[in-house]
């Protein structure tokens, strides 16, 4: 299970916790997460920008 | 060495604006003051006086106290964002500003006011409810939950509940792009701006709150809608205020909320007025950049407005605490501070003579970087040679 991070604020997807608010249900992987997947904290940096963490 | 040095600069960097941020606290009273004066002289023309306060006296307060172009060394941003004093201010003001709403409907309902009058109570009390709004726009952006329900909670008088998703995942994502609703074209005068902003806005917010309750396998019609949550607020309180007031206080509710909801009309319009960002090979945006946002640096605007208009750094650093925001040099400059630059923005010819030539220089006179009214594109760049 891995964790990717928004590089403008620091929002952290975790695989294993999913983001339930999101929408994302615990154990959803990233390859899973919709390509314009936004950043939900900050909205300004969207999946591609992502970075593994 | 180097970093032992920003060490020392950042422990020893001391925020002059720190206790100046009371200044807000002040702001809920200011729906008390024509009622006061009305309740001593028994006059119902003294209630203008807050009203001439906002709109006659605070534009020239930003020409008299000027600029203030001090900013907290990078280094020292951490630590400043993190000290609890700053969000403080910001939690306890919700209350007051209820308390303000319960005062201002209750005078109202109280006191038989010449059409004047409470016209006068209308935009002083629609006035902080814009300032309501500005609260729930710093709240609206943090993480906490705590935070994020006092923003819906604060929003819920103005009735403007849904502007928590609508500016936090719909106008910073779309900002200054011919898709935003709630940013400005040039050569759109506000009147024009704000058919195009209110019901743009909405929808936005409501089809992005619609995708992400579908992703959870829920109807939009749900207690788990950000948006209903705080529309559900509103329904309470004004429902609290009909019973006690009567229904006659419903209009004044509902004209107090509209005034409210067009101050961040003005702001929208003022913050990034014709400017656009470059469109990418691959059909997005460039990510927003500092010179995408209009600034003012006055120094009594920004803390009636907790640093609103740092707004380039705002954009660049959306979850960034308001005492945090930075100034930098050579951005888009309003000429001044936000209480002016709304009065100009009522009167459109006006505006355009400002910040028409304004905005040209801005983009060093390159159409490709405006964002433009289509219908009045053509006229545009034949007036300003732009290539």
């Amino acid at each position: 299970m891995k964790h990717y991070r928004c590089p403008e604020c620091g929002y952290v997807y975790d695989e294993k916790l999913g983001d339930a608010h999101e929408g994302f249900p615990p154990g959803t992987l990233w390859g899973d997460i919709p390509d314009d997947f936004t950043c939900p904290d900050c909205a300004v940096r969207t999946k591609a920008d992502f970075l593994a963490a | 060495m180097q970093l032992t040095m920003t060490a020392v600069e950042a422990s020893a960097y001391r925020d002059t604006k720190r206790y100046a941020w009371l200044i807000s606290l002040i702001v809920p009273m200011l729906v008390a003051a024509g009622p006061a004066l009305y309740l001593v002289g028994h006059e119902a023309r003294l209630l203008w006086m807050p009203v001439i306060l906002i709109y006659g006296i605070l534009p020239f307060v930003d020409t008299l106290l000027g600029r203030d172009i001090g900013n907290p060394p990078a280094e020292a941003v951490e630590a400043l964002e993190e000290d609890a004093f700053y969000r403080y201010i910001t939690y306890v003001i919700v209350p007051f500003l209820w308390m303000a709403w319960i005062f201002a409907a209750w005078f109202v309902g109280a006191h038989k006011l010449p059409w004047h009058g409470v016209l006068a109570v209308v935009l002083s009390t629609g006035m902080i409810g814009g300032f309501c709004i500005n609260v729930g726009h710093e709240l609206g952006h943090k993480r906490t939950e705590l935070e994020r329900w006092l923003a819906k909670i604060i929003l819920a008088p103005t009735c403007y509940g849904h502007f928590y998703i609508e500016h936090n995942r719909g106008h910073h994502r779309d900002v200054a792009t011919p898709d935003d609703p709630a940013s400005s074209r040039m050569g759109e005068s506000i009147y024009r701006f704000l058919p195009r902003e209110m019901p743009g806005a909405f929808f936005r917010a409501w089809n992005l709150e619609k995708e992400r309750l579908a992703r959870m396998g829920k109807s939009p019609w749900t207690i788990q809608n950000d948006i209903l949550q705080p529309a559900l607020l509103t329904v309470l309180l004004y429902a609290g205020l009909v019973a006690w007031l009567g229904i006659g206080i419903l209009p004044f509710l509902l004209a107090a909320a509209f005034w409210s909801d067009f101050q961040l009309t003005s702001a929208n319009y003022v913050e990034h007025y014709g400017l656009l960002r470059k469109k990418l090979p691959n059909g997005r945006y460039e990510i927003c950049q500092p010179q995408h946002s209009w600034n003012s640096n006055h120094v009594f605007s920004n803390l009636a407005s907790f640093h609103l208009q740092r707004h380039s750094d705002h954009h660049a650093h959306p979850t960034r605490r308001y005492q945090a925001l930075r100034h930098f040099e050579n951005l888009p400059e309003l000429p001044s501070g936000y209480f002016a630059m709304f009065l100009v923005a009522y009167c459109p010819p006006l505006w355009r003579r400002i910040m028409d030539p304004r905005l040209v220089r801005a983009v060093d006179g390159d159409a490709a970087r405006i964002n433009f009214d289509p219908a009045r594109r053509a006229r545009l760049v034949r007036k300003y040679g732009l290539g």
